[in-house]
């Protein structure tokens, strides 16, 4: 059986006839093509998948898509300007070097603007405590960590 | 994940007229748990009714010193609420503790007390605060709701609609986490309530449970040293790769203690 789901995604109206078990990761991913939100653990652990819906960070390879019929979905690509120009948590990410692999980092991003949007002046152990919904295997956390104090006190001017 | 059928619904009728088309047939709140144990095909629901738009059951009301939380209020949403953090300061610490920020955005309060995760935090704040658990055919006190592992007094058909907490003198819980999964490998909810004072335990056993001695000697002297030597037997508690029997006994004590001294705190 298919099912049609219907959403905004980076500001774009798109629907599909997807299967009803299709995660929403799996229909950013497989069916729009934009591969930046990553499958990490498959398990909601990792944070890799982490999108944004409705302007809360979820995890998407945790909800079937037909959960977000009718959401406003930001992926890591809706991130940047059209132009290229990078946002201030990605711009902080680049400055202070806060990726190896660069495997987390979508997730981590998209992670960290929802953290500083509910903790505008964050202390690095709130970032730390609320960061634990994203995993990084090469262990870079403290560039991640100064990256998203620095992006915080820059969105407070 | 095996195929199943999908419905959206607006009211709780809608949604109580489709669970009774099948045995199978089940709720989706958030997802957080029934998503992923779909994933590991340890679920296989025919159908699944998701509530995500039913509009009745969102909303918190604080009226006459309770509190009652809508079904379908996200963790994130019922810790930043500024009426639970006034009313009751420990239930909203206890929800901004659940799992990690991406999973409080989706999981609700009615899919967490429904699930009842032998490990889950909110049983413990439900029974520790004597809390009632509304459903769309009768009110059913927490004491006698929770039944045990992944087991409630929920009968085919009847849906939780709202949780009302009374808002208690002074409360707070402390959880030994699993620095992974942020389950509870032991969590104790303390609370000074109009109706006595109530200890309740999750993650220690198969399912949350008070603990009578605990709560006469805070009765008679509301003190962290009361309970400080009050061991609790590991006979029946979870022993697993996180914590065997008799460390779970031991945390129960030691977060009793650290969760007295909090609410004392204030």
């Amino acid at each position: 059986m298919t099912v049609k789901v219907s959403m905004t995604v980076n500001g774009k109206a798109v629907s599909a006839e997807v299967e009803e078990r299709t995660l929403l990761v799996n229909y950013i991913r497989e069916n729009l093509r934009l591969t930046g939100t990553h499958v990490g653990c498959d398990t909601a652990q990792c944070g890799a998948c982490t999108v944004h819906m409705d302007g809360r960070a979820i995890k998407s390879c945790n909800i079937v898509a037909m959960q977000a019929e009718g959401a406003d979905i930001l992926t890591i690509e809706g991130v940047a300007k059209p132009d290229g120009t990078l946002n201030t948590m990605q711009e902080a990410f680049r400055e202070h070097h806060a990726l190896q692999c660069g495997f987390c980092t979508p997730g981590m991003v998209l992670s960290a603007m929802d953290l500083v949007k509910n903790f505008p002046d964050p202390s690095e152990r709130e970032i730390r405590e609320q960061l634990d919904g994203n995993l990084c295997r090469c262990t870079g956390y403290h560039n991640i960590v100064k990256a998203i104090k620095a992006a915080a006190a820059t969105m407070r001017g | 994940m095996y195929s199943f059928n999908y419905a959206r619904v607006k009211s709780v009728a809608e949604a109580a007229a489709a669970l009774a088309k099948g045995e199978d047939v089940k709720l989706l709140a958030g997802g957080q748990s029934l998503i992923a144990t779909m994933k590991l095909r340890l679920s296989k629901p025919s159908d699944l009714i998701d509530l995500g738009t039913v509009a009745e059951l969102r909303g918190i009301k604080v009226e006459g010193g309770t509190v009652t939380i809508g079904a379908m209020m996200r963790h994130a949403e019922v810790a930043a609420s500024a009426e639970v953090k006034k009313a009751i300061p420990a239930l909203a610490a206890l929800a901004g503790s659940i799992a990690d920020r991406q999973i409080r955005n989706m999981g609700t309060i009615g899919g967490s007390v429904a699930h009842n995760d032998p490990s889950a935090d909110y049983p413990a704040a439900l029974v520790g605060l004597g809390a009632t658990v509304q459903t769309n055919k009768r009110k059913i006190a927490a004491d006698d709701f929770f039944k045990g592992m992944f087991e409630t007094a929920l009968q085919a058909g009847e849906i939780i609609t709202a949780v009302s907490f009374p808002a208690p003198k002074r409360a707070a819980y402390m959880k030994f986490k699993n620095p992974a999964s942020r389950y509870a490998i032991v969590g104790v909810f303390v609370a000074e309530t109009a109706a006595g004072v109530r200890v309740a335990v999750t993650g220690a056993a198969p399912g949350v449970f008070r603990v009578p001695e605990m709560e006469k000697a805070l009765a008679a002297k509301f003190a962290p040293e009361s309970v400080a030597n009050i061991k609790i037997p590991d006979k029946g508690l979870n022993s697993d790769i996180h914590a065997k029997a008799d460390y779970r006994a031991h945390l129960v004590t030691v977060m009793a203690k650290r969760a007295v001294e909090a609410a004392l705190r204030g």
